[in-house]
């Protein structure tokens, strides 16, 4: 099978665009995608297109109805916070399944603002408030505490990842958000779920990110220079668990997801340079810290106390700013941190660049359950 | 501080806490809650005869083991420990806060989520592994689109 590069890749500014249209802000980082490969719409022999919010609505043949109609495959997919890695993994795929050489993978997504989280549909009577919480704060609020319970991790330590992403945020022109963040302004900020004040939570904002896959004899056709390559792609969904029912298990999948991903790239967490992971909340970047390998089981709280994550430390972690800062348009996340990591990779991230960095890592969590992880490599 | 404890909106737990006193014309919030004509109300799971694996709700295969109908009606304790929580200030429209979300491991198996009352909501008053027991009452005066009202369950330190 041959190895897959990533030739081109590029994500928009994050910000709030209602005037626009899903194809239309998924057709902005389409097209930068391509120029940043140097390639055009005529070259590409797939589509594989991620969203969310219009998952019924053809939403990748409707970006193409906007940047040039060639007649190829489209696929659509949905796979909740994981849509736009899993849209990735598809082209990713489909190179690896020897079915094309150049493949054009676009993640895209419009929120709105507000709380997201199901309010227990179906019959009878609504069941928020009655039967605990659906929502996203206090779902990813119960797995924190649930570290809480077993290693005394303190609302602070929570808090902490928050000022980290903001500041990270800070050295990051497309993120949603440049603003620093200190400790108390963390802690003292509206209380949406504890311990997840509204600062320590994801921001919903409208965004695009998109990525030009090749084989690796097109690469070489076309030049090695920027091209970045991947190690290995997992998805995961969710074993039984105990709690299952009540309580959405984030880590057993993420840690299925690793292990697969670990052994494709035949490496290890000390291997890696900088890791994207999904801080939907700051109580979910917690939990990842062990999931993902990058310390042990109840370490994850020393690992923001010494500043072991931050920019400058022993294995720094979304120096994007993260969801929490960067923001989470839900389909195009997942591409955006491949973006990110290739960004350091080709030693371009500018004032965040993680200073010789060779092999990053990209995470995402869709509760339901979807974990994607993909592992990125300087040839 | 960012808790506002002074508004004490857990008692409005208390003011729709209408205590079991005759089930006529309830109906469960959850089909996991059984609300026989007489007798007191129960939360139902159902257990995998083969691998014990516990689920709320109807079902024929097990997704822990994947045997097929090995699965049996239990009656859940309704005495626990509360394995982790939430204080909710931020809910849908039209949503009391705060309340406290938890999640209870019951004795003899089974997890269930649900509103721990009679609590003031503060971090400081709720402990993980406290034991805690379900109690029934009015589904805090919520009522369908036919003016049905429900029985619903709730957690409360044992």
């Amino acid at each position: 099978m041959s190895d897959v590069y990533v030739l081109g890749v590029d994500m928009i500014k994050f910000g709030r665009f209602p005037d626009r249209t899903v194809p239309n802000i998924g057709a902005e980082a389409a097209l930068m995608a391509l120029d940043d490969a140097g390639l055009t719409i005529k070259d590409m022999q797939a589509m594989y297109c991620g969203n969310l919010g219009q998952a019924n609505a053809m939403v990748g043949q409707r970006i193409l109805q906007e940047i040039g109609q060639t007649g190829i495959p489209v696929v659509n997919c949905a796979n909740a916070c994981a849509t736009g890695a899993t849209a990735f993994r598809e082209a990713w795929m489909s190179i690896k399944a020897g079915m094309y050489d150049v493949v054009l993978a676009v993640g895209v997504e419009q929120m709105g603002k507000g709380l997201l989280g199901g309010a227990g549909g179906g019959d009878g009577i609504p069941k928020e408030g009655l039967l605990g919480s659906g929502t996203m704060p206090c779902v990813f609020a119960e797995a924190g505490m649930e570290h809480s319970s077993k290693y005394g991790t303190t609302f602070k330590q929570f808090a902490k990842i928050s000022v980290k992403n903001h500041h990270h945020s800070t050295l990051n022109p497309k993120a949603m958000y440049q603003i620093e963040t200190p400790l108390d302004d963390v802690m003292n900020a509206e209380m949406i779920s504890y311990p997840n004040t509204k600062l320590m939570c994801s921001v919903n904002v409208d965004g695009s990110a998109a990525a030009v896959l090749v084989s690796e004899k097109k690469a070489k056709e076309l030049g090695m220079q920027r091209a970045i390559k991947v190690r290995a792609s997992a998805l995961a969904s969710d074993p039984f668990t105990d709690r299952d029912l009540v309580m959405p298990d984030v880590n057993a999948c993420t840690r299925i997801a690793v292990k697969d991903a670990y052994e494709q790239a035949g490496l290890g967490a000390e291997d890696l340079n900088l890791v994207e992971l999904h801080d939907c909340f700051a109580t979910a970047e917690m939990l990842h810290y062990e999931n993902l390998g990058l310390c042990k089981d109840g370490e994850a709280g020393m690992m923001i106390d010494e500043g072991h994550v931050e920019l400058g430390g022993k294995i720094p972690v979304n120096v994007s700013g993260g969801l929490l800062s960067k923001g989470h348009p839900l389909g195009a996340t997942g591409i955006a941190n491949i973006y990110e990591v290739c960004s350091h990779l080709r030693d371009e991230a500018g004032k965040r660049q993680v200073e010789g960095a060779k092999i990053g890592m990209t995470h995402v969590i869709g509760l339901g359950t979807a974990c994607a992880i993909h592992i990125l490599e300087k040839p | 501080m960012y808790l506002n404890y002074k508004k004490n909106l857990f008692q409005c737990y208390l003011k729709h806490k209408y205590f079991y006193g005759g089930n006529k014309n309830m109906l469960p919030a959850v089909d996991y809650l059984i609300v026989p004509d007489k007798g007191d109300p129960y939360l139902e799971g159902h257990k995998c005869n083969v691998c014990g694996a516990m689920f709320l709700g109807e079902r024929t295969v097990c997704s822990k083991c994947f045997a097929r109908d090995k699965m049996s009606k239990v009656k859940l304790s309704n005495d626990g420990t509360l394995y982790s929580y939430s204080i909710v200030y931020r809910s849908f429209p039209g949503i009391d806060v705060p309340y406290i979300s938890a999640l209870v491991d019951l004795e003899d198996g089974g997890t269930v989520k649900g509103n721990l009352i009679n609590v003031e909501p503060d971090p400081d008053n709720v402990d993980f592994g406290m034991k805690v027991k379900v109690v029934y009452g009015d589904a805090l005066g919520r009522k369908d689109k036919d003016g049905n009202s429900y029985m619903s369950y709730f957690f409360e330190p044992a």
